[in-house]
């Protein structure tokens, strides 16, 4: 298990390099990027002695191979670059914003899972029900509907007009202001878990082992306790894996409609000003963390399922 | 939910949301964008303003209505650029294999490592807001899917005895992949291409929202969200429509997409959720 979990996390190495280069490719190597970006916005030439300047200060005239050695060796000492537009380090920036995106990503998710697998399980017990097709089309809704409408009319309903909920804002960072944000981009996970739990549970539930447990005269409850939910986790474990890693990416849009100060709102606003050193940082930021995520779920399925065995 | 209900629901929501964009000038009442006029600024939906008007005095339906020609050709275009891309690639992967196929296979699980709105964003961040730019940002990052399905169908196809038989009569590579493996692999691709128009219209929708597409005061239903966010209180009514219109848009393309896989591709029926 251990040689596994050490060979899983080696593995998260050469894809992390390679984003890296992609990035770098991306931003460094179109000819003028970040000059323009650094000069009027890029949106008005420049002059040509300014652009000349800018380069050498950038090290940008150094042949390409030598920017990404220079490059990689700053981001393995954690030094994401200076940001263009507040000179702050971008390691700093992102720090002050990682815990809450961290905090919005697992609220949205507690509520997928705690929402979506009961409703899933629900519609599989007795599939084409009341419960199954009202719970299948709220699913198919959920995956459709775009999560800033959703969030505009969540926050009118529940903030403006009930005066339950704060509007937007971090605020001090308790559980109120995390509620609207949380439910916004946890809609999707759970419309999708929905859909998968109930998937595994009506595919287990005609499986051999489920047939043979009832003829033995196990009660249905025991039936469902002991061998469809344990079965269908590793689908449902998946599913919540795939989906973890995803949030980062959704929460962006989340995070600038509620003015959540997270890495979300930092990549937009940082996009918006052209600040490419606090965009590559926080896109490598969300990478990562989807790629640890995903080594994470890995390392779990061995935990609950003992038949998977890695070589 | 029953076979056809899909299809039905999905494919009427997509065809009117098409008749819409086509006809949008004869369908709309007034120009979207130069008709404004402050004595009618924020009138709730009624008679005469059927989804009410905003600050500038604007009809709010005749801005939805030609909404749907920009959020659809974006999402149409860009997803277009996606499928031709990935079938590309998946297709010669599959079929050449080797080094190319390793590279491909690389370049794929490199795509699915990185959100495409995150990568979209980046695009973005390079080459500044603007349609242009989001057409390239949106074709550029959701063609793994259907590299996928194209580099697995063939894989599977290339041992088929009519290709054998197509190589013997002296069919060169393309020609082989282009006759006979593209039409054999249609089915799955025009499903992952219909439910990836839908996260199409969605991320055009987000990405306009976020101010780096479609900018005012061009209506598309993602920068009029943007615009109505700031009259929530006052005007709810800017956000219910565009919104509403976004929903149905994507439902029914999620829909249809689910109906053709069940007719296109009944194999993976069984596996799907």
């Amino acid at each position: 298990m251990l040689a596994f979990a050490i060979r899983r996390s080696l593995q998260i190495v050469p894809t992390i390099l390679a984003v890296v280069l992609l990035i770098f490719v991306l931003f460094s190597v179109i000819p003028g990027s970040i000059v323009s970006a650094l000069s009027d916005e890029g949106r008005g030439a420049i002059d040509a002695q300014v652009a000349e300047r800018m380069q050498k200060e950038l090290g940008l005239n150094d042949p390409v191979h030598v920017r990404f050695a220079s490059y990689v060796s700053k981001l393995a000492t954690g030094d994401f670059g200076t940001s263009f537009r507040t000179r702050e380090p971008v390691t700093s920036m992102l720090a002050k914003r990682a815990w809450p995106t961290l905090q919005l990503i697992f609220a949205a998710m507690l509520f997928a899972i705690v929402v979506g697998v009961p409703l899933g399980f629900i519609a599989a017990l007795k599939p084409g029900g009341l419960i199954d097709m009202a719970s299948m089309i709220g699913a198919v809704s959920g995956l459709s509907m775009p999560k800033f409408w959703l969030g505009l009319l969540l926050m009118y309903l529940f903030a403006l007009t009930l005066g339950w909920l704060p509007s937007f804002g971090y605020g001090d960072g308790g559980l109120m202001y995390l509620i609207l944000p949380a439910v916004t981009l946890g809609v999707s996970p759970m419309a999708l878990l929905a859909r998968t739990t109930r998937a595994a549970v009506l595919e287990i539930m005609t499986a051999d082992f489920v047939r043979t447990a009832r003829s033995k005269g196990m009660s249905e409850l025991r039936v469902v306790k002991w061998h469809v939910m344990r079965n269908a986790l590793v689908l449902i474990l998946t599913t919540i894996g795939l989906q973890f890693g995803s949030l980062m990416g959704q929460a962006v849009v989340v995070e600038k409609l509620f003015s959540w100060p997270g890495i979300g709102s930092l990549l937009v606003d940082s996009v918006l000003q052209r600040d490419i050193p606090a965009v590559q940082g926080a896109i490598l930021v969300a990478v990562l963390f989807f790629l640890i995520v995903n080594a994470l779920v890995d390392l779990l399925y061995v935990v609950i399922d003992p038949r998977i065995k890695y070589s | 939910m029953p076979l056809r209900f899909n299809l039905v629901v999905g494919g009427t929501l997509f065809a009117l949301a098409v008749f819409v964009g086509l006809f949008a000038p004869w369908l709309a009442h007034t120009d979207p964008v130069m008709d404004a006029n402050l004595l009618n600024a924020e009138e709730p939906p009624s008679w005469t303003w059927w989804f009410g008007t905003d600050a500038q005095g604007r009809d709010i339906y005749s801005r939805v209505v030609h909404g749907a020609r920009i959020s659809l050709t974006v999402g149409i275009v860009s997803q277009l650029i996606n499928t031709f891309i990935g079938v590309s690639l998946g297709l010669t992967a599959g079929y050449l294999g080797g080094w190319w196929d390793d590279f491909v296979n690389g370049l794929t699980n490199l795509m699915l490592a990185i959100p495409s709105l995150i990568f979209a964003l980046a695009i973005m961040a390079v080459l500044g807001p603007g349609l242009t730019s989001l057409l390239i940002a949106l074709g550029l990052t959701n063609w793994s899917f259907s590299c996928r399905i194209a580099r697995a169908s063939a894989l599977s196809l290339k041992s088929q005895g009519y290709v054998q038989a197509a190589k013997v009569l002296g069919y060169g590579n393309l020609r082989i992949m282009v006759t006979q493996l593209l039409p054999n692999m249609l089915g799955p691709i025009i499903v992952i291409g219909t439910l990836g128009l839908g996260s199409a219209v969605l991320a055009e929708a987000s990405l306009s929202f976020l101010g780096l597409g479609v900018r005012p005061p061009y209506p598309s239903w993602g920068s009029m969200l943007s615009e109505a966010r700031d009259q929530i209180t006052t005007a709810p009514w800017l956000s219910i429509f565009p919104g509403l219109a976004i929903f149905l848009t994507v439902l029914g393309l999620n829909l249809l997409g689910d109906g053709l896989r069940d007719i296109l591709d009944p194999q993976s029926r069984s596996t799907r959720v």
